[in-house]
């Protein structure tokens, strides 16, 4: 993963995570480099760790074993929610909240690790265009929205905020075809916008999708994770 | 002060009127003919068994008595808490206690020292001991709903918590809406008792003093004065408790530790 002029972002180092009260391993021996523009894809059957991975990379589960640095400094207290404001992890099912699709795409800004921040509409008017969407798209309620609709403004939601690594757990697994090209399209269109300091992580199961979005693919099997031989993939155009 | 005593032939003569729930029951078969025998036998030996620990604490008249009748009491509420919640979590019985113990006996300790300041000793039990009682119950009963609602509004909504988490969310922050509304949860009812107390019905204590001969207007300023304290009780022991399962539900990484709560089989009786 490592490339010219890439900046180091996420570490992991022999991260481990057991079974609360039991002493099998779910997580074992885990170790990633992250850095600026990688496009890593995690696969692997169910059951093998994958989310697992993705939410200890988020710093969402404790973790029993190894650790996880960010920028190269161990994240911890609160400096969790810094480093979450930065990598932003998209969940399969997307968690909206009352009101409009324009309140869900706000709600971050009224947090204090990014108060800094100012929600812009030119900005998301112009991510909108990308999915097809009208600027009355804003004004829909959460609740009307279809699954689709719901993960691509749980996307647009996390994209605005410009962060620098995403991690995907298969958001696009219960989706239909135009919503999963759309969701590609904009994680792809983000990480080309700055790819020497973006990264992503995608966990799917879609073999075709791997193959048209990463550039390295890493297989997850009993909680381990192990790079898959000469997986070179070429990135969408 | 006179009142009427009331001799066992007395008690007996109330106790007969239970033959009326029984013959409701055997006619329209509801089978609860032994749940209403079991439910009359331990009314009587319950109170009776009491009766005869208040009138020994009363007649030793001793400070550590009181304390020890008022201890076990609270240690009683703080179970009885966490016994009436849908979920649990490990800790909640401790942070139940430090809620239930900490709220009611600083109320109680504000009644007794200050605005029953007159009273010599401060621990006399026909004093001390109805007061702090009657604290716990509802303190006892904030604590219950305001832990079932945290937890429900928590475990229910753990997609939002833990989107507003990834979005970087503090836990306060995340967590902030479960609390608010676990806390309103748990002082609804108080206020609710504090608009209709005295037009809808007479509160059992204003009646036990009205029955025992003191002047109507004696007894409405014994019943206000023990409004205001169970409020500030309930208060102290919502917040209390709920701030302290924040704690525990929430780590310093801040994480949501949704594993801890596992649900009980209840149905959330808190009320």
């Amino acid at each position: 993963m490592t490339k010219a002029n890439s900046i180091s972002l996420l570490e992991v180092r022999g991260v481990g995570r057991r079974e609360p009260n039991r002493d099998n391993w779910l997580l074992r021996d885990i170790a990633l480099n992250f850095e600026g523009g990688s496009r890593l894809a995690i696969v692997g059957p169910t059951g093998s760790g994958k989310t697992l991975l993705m939410r200890a990379l988020a710093r969402l589960d404790a973790i029993d074993a190894g650790e996880i640095l960010w920028k190269g400094s161990p994240i911890c207290g609160d400096a969790v929610p810094h480093f979450r404001r930065e990598a932003i992890y998209l969940h399969q099912r997307p968690a909206l909240f009352e009101g409009t699709v324009e309140d869900n795409l706000r709600l971050p800004f009224t947090l204090g690790s990014h108060r800094d921040r100012e929600f812009s509409r030119e900005i998301v008017y112009s991510l909108l265009a990308k999915v097809n969407r009208a600027e009355s798209f804003l004004e829909q309620s959460a609740r009307d929205l279809s699954g689709g609709e719901a993960q691509i403004v749980a996307l647009l939601r996390a994209i605005q905020l410009q962060p620098a690594v995403l991690m995907l757990d298969e958001p696009t697994a219960a989706l239909d075809d135009a919503s999963t090209k759309m969701i590609e399209q904009l994680v792809s269109d983000w990480c080309d916008k700055s790819s020497s300091e973006r990264a992503f992580v995608w966990v799917s199961h879609d073999k075709q999708q791997v193959g048209r979005l990463v550039a390295q693919v890493m297989v997850m099997s009993d909680g381990r994770l192990a790079a898959e031989a000469d997986q070179r993939r070429e990135q969408l155009p | 002060m006179k009142y009427l005593e009331l001799s066992y032939l007395d008690v007996g003569l109330a106790a007969a009127l239970i033959i009326i729930n029984g013959v409701i029951s055997i006619a329209l078969g509801l089978k609860l003919g032994r749940l209403l025998l079991l439910a009359s036998v331990r009314t009587i030996l319950q109170l009776l068994l009491i009766g005869l620990v208040l009138e020994s604490v009363f007649s030793l008249d001793k400070w550590y008595a009181v304390l020890g009748v008022l201890l076990v009491m609270t240690i009683i509420a703080g179970i009885s808490a966490v016994g009436r919640t849908e979920r649990r979590f490990r800790g909640a019985y401790i942070d139940s206690l430090i809620a239930v113990s900490c709220s009611s006996w600083i109320v109680a300790a504000y009644a007794l020292l200050a605005i029953m300041r007159d009273i010599q000793p401060w621990y006399q039990p026909q004093y001390a001991i109805p007061l702090t009682g009657m604290i716990l119950g509802n303190s006892l009963n904030g604590i219950s709903l305001g832990m079932n609602r945290l937890t429900e509004q928590l475990a229910t909504h753990r997609d939002q918590v833990e989107a507003m988490l990834t979005l970087g969310a503090t836990r306060w922050e995340a967590a902030r809406n479960s609390v608010r509304q676990a806390v309103h949860t748990g002082m609804i009812p108080i206020i609710n008792a504090m608009m209709v107390v005295g037009i809808v019905s007479l509160p059992g204590m204003m009646t036990g003093q009205l029955l025992s001969g003191v002047s109507p207007l004696q007894a409405v300023r014994y019943q206000i004065v023990i409004m205001f304290l169970i409020a500030t009780a309930t208060a102290l022991g919502t917040v209390g408790v709920v701030l302290l399962s924040y704690g525990r539900l929430f780590n310093a990484d801040h994480q949501f530790l949704d594993t801890l709560i596992s649900k009980t089989g209840n149905k959330g009786k808190g009320q």
